[in-house]
């Protein structure tokens, strides 16, 4: 009887049958995607994205030319140079990450012992030649400038974390 | 010169109008096909498909056309520069010729000849050359085992369709395609139509001609995972989209024959007022677009098959199924009195 069952079933294609009403049901479904240029996914405030430094609000810069994040990069992707500003305040006159050696990793704003190097939540910063992602002092602290509001945001988030 | 006029120069001119006639909207309808195919496979993974060129995506087949025209032209250094050129515009222009005989209407045909069964037939068959050249042009071993393969398969499968075939012709008594559409208007509407009473003759037929077009589950002559692509792997620009176009072209046409032979071509589903009202092309037209939906959704629902299930299900399964519906099919016709003029 398991056998006539079994092929019966097989010639009347009860399966194959079975697996297109599957698909044609699925085919009414709303479609799952994310159109993304138009729309996008929530981002965690832990998100690593693109760096950026830091000021403090009356626009001095934070980084005080510690060297722990270029010390703890494990891409090496960071370089600093340092020597004491007129009003004798240590400051970098060298800041620059190689953006196509960074891992994102996150080493260096966990390093930072003044919150001035942040990953940020911005991950569209794609470009059309190599030289342009060898990213300088003056672009990290514009991309400061123009992120800080989220990236305050996201410190005060993750806050009570750590 | 008069008699150049009226008896060669404007017949010549009306049948290129003809051709044109038939050729442009079917170009249009593989373009469009091909969007079409994007936009079933995105419905069945929950995705959108193509929407981003011109409204819901529309443009997109124009867009890749126009990509593909401005590609350039590579032809392997290896290779047999005539013969690879030659190739996908003989399997391009098989799939066009094919259309000469498909009636869309009582008397709206090409050419009407009373083999016209025989030669869609030949010329679905001789479709294997140009893959088969594409294949050993190449001089590349991925190109030419997805020939061989597609050989073997499509000539496999052409044994059970020619079968099929025969089944029908014995219903309709004719091997004029407007013929074998008018033998389906049996006054029951579409249940008249050839696919139910031969209907695990449509079934094969289907399954035939999916294998017949090398599509999914039988794409194995461009398995992806094992062969790149296949036979046209070292083709480029026009050259691909002449193998393509083909390629849709021909889903196409089977289509159309499916229509023909099992669906009853032109013919309205019910024979009453609103349904009559609507041309014959209309129905034929939409006849074409279910089979070709169908070519679709199976792409969407199966995974393909192993080489040897393959060979089976044509070999051992199909041909003898055939085999025995014909003589089935012959003996009820002659033992009822049924058969046609």
């Amino acid at each position: 009887m398991a056998l006539l069952d079994r092929t019966a079933r097989s010639w009347l294609l009860s399966e194959l049958v079975a697996g297109m009403a599957l698909t044609l049901k699925t085919m009414f479904k709303p479609p799952v995607t994310l159109n993304y240029p138009y729309e996008k996914g929530p981002l965690s405030p832990r998100f690593r994205g693109e760096h950026a430094l830091r000021r403090y609000p009356n626009g001095e810069e934070r980084c005080i030319a510690c060297k722990l994040c270029e010390a703890v990069c494990p891409a090496l992707a960071i370089t600093i140079e340092a020597e004491p500003r007129e009003d004798g305040s240590r400051r970098t006159t060298r800041y620059d990450i190689d953006m196509t050696k960074c891992i994102y990793c996150g080493f260096c704003q966990e390093a930072c012992p003044v919150d001035a190097i942040v990953e940020g939540p911005n991950f569209e910063f794609a470009v059309e030649t190599r030289e342009e992602l060898f990213y300088d002092k003056e672009r990290l602290l514009a991309n400061g400038d123009r992120w800080e509001p989220q990236l305050a945001k996201n410190l005060e988030l993750d806050a009570p974390y750590r | 010169m008069a008699e150049f006029w009226t008896g060669y120069a404007l017949p010549t001119v009306i049948t290129v109008a003809q051709i044109l006639a038939i050729v442009v909207p079917l170009l249009l309808a593989v373009a469009y096909y091909t969007y079409a195919e994007r936009k079933v496979l995105a419905w069945a993974q929950l995705r959108k498909g193509p929407n981003v060129v011109g409204p819901f995506g529309l443009l997109q087949p124009i867009a890749d056309a126009v990509k593909l025209l401005m590609k350039e032209t590579v032809i392997p250094s290896g290779a047999n520069r005539i013969v690879f050129v030659a190739a996908p515009m003989l399997t391009f222009v098989l799939a066009l010729i094919a259309w000469a005989v498909i009636p869309f209407d009582v008397g709206l045909v090409l050419a009407d000849i009373n083999v016209g069964i025989l030669y869609l037939f030949a010329i679905s068959s001789l479709g294997v050359y140009g893959v088969i050249m594409a294949g050993w042009a190449s001089n590349s071993k991925y190109a030419f085992l997805g020939a061989l393969r597609s050989a073997a398969q499509m000539v496999s499968y052409e044994v059970s369709i020619g079968f099929v075939i025969v089944c029908v012709l014995l219903l309709a008594g004719s091997l004029n395609l407007t013929q074998i559409v008018v033998a389906q208007d049996r006054g029951w509407g579409f249940l008249g139509w050839n696919w139910l009473p031969l209907l695990p003759m449509f079934v094969v037929f289907l399954v035939s001609m999916l294998a017949e077009t090398n599509r999914a589950p039988f794409d194995l002559p461009e398995g992806e995972s094992e062969l790149v692509a296949g036979f046209f792997v070292e083709y480029s620009s026009m050259s691909f989209a002449l193998f393509f176009l083909g390629e849709y072209a021909n889903m196409l046409l089977m289509s159309g024959m499916t229509a023909v032979l099992f669906l009853g071509g032109w013919l309205p589903p019910v024979d009453v007022a609103p349904f009559t009202w609507i041309p014959g092309p209309v129905w034929f037209a939409l006849k074409i677009a279910l089979v070709a939906f169908l070519f679709l959704w199976v792409r969407a629902t199966f995974p393909r098959y192993r080489y040897d299930q393959l060979m089976r299900l044509g070999w051992k399964v199909f041909l003898p199924l055939s085999l025995f519906w014909l003589v089935l099919t012959a003996g009820v016709l002659v033992a009822m009195g049924w058969l046609p003029e």
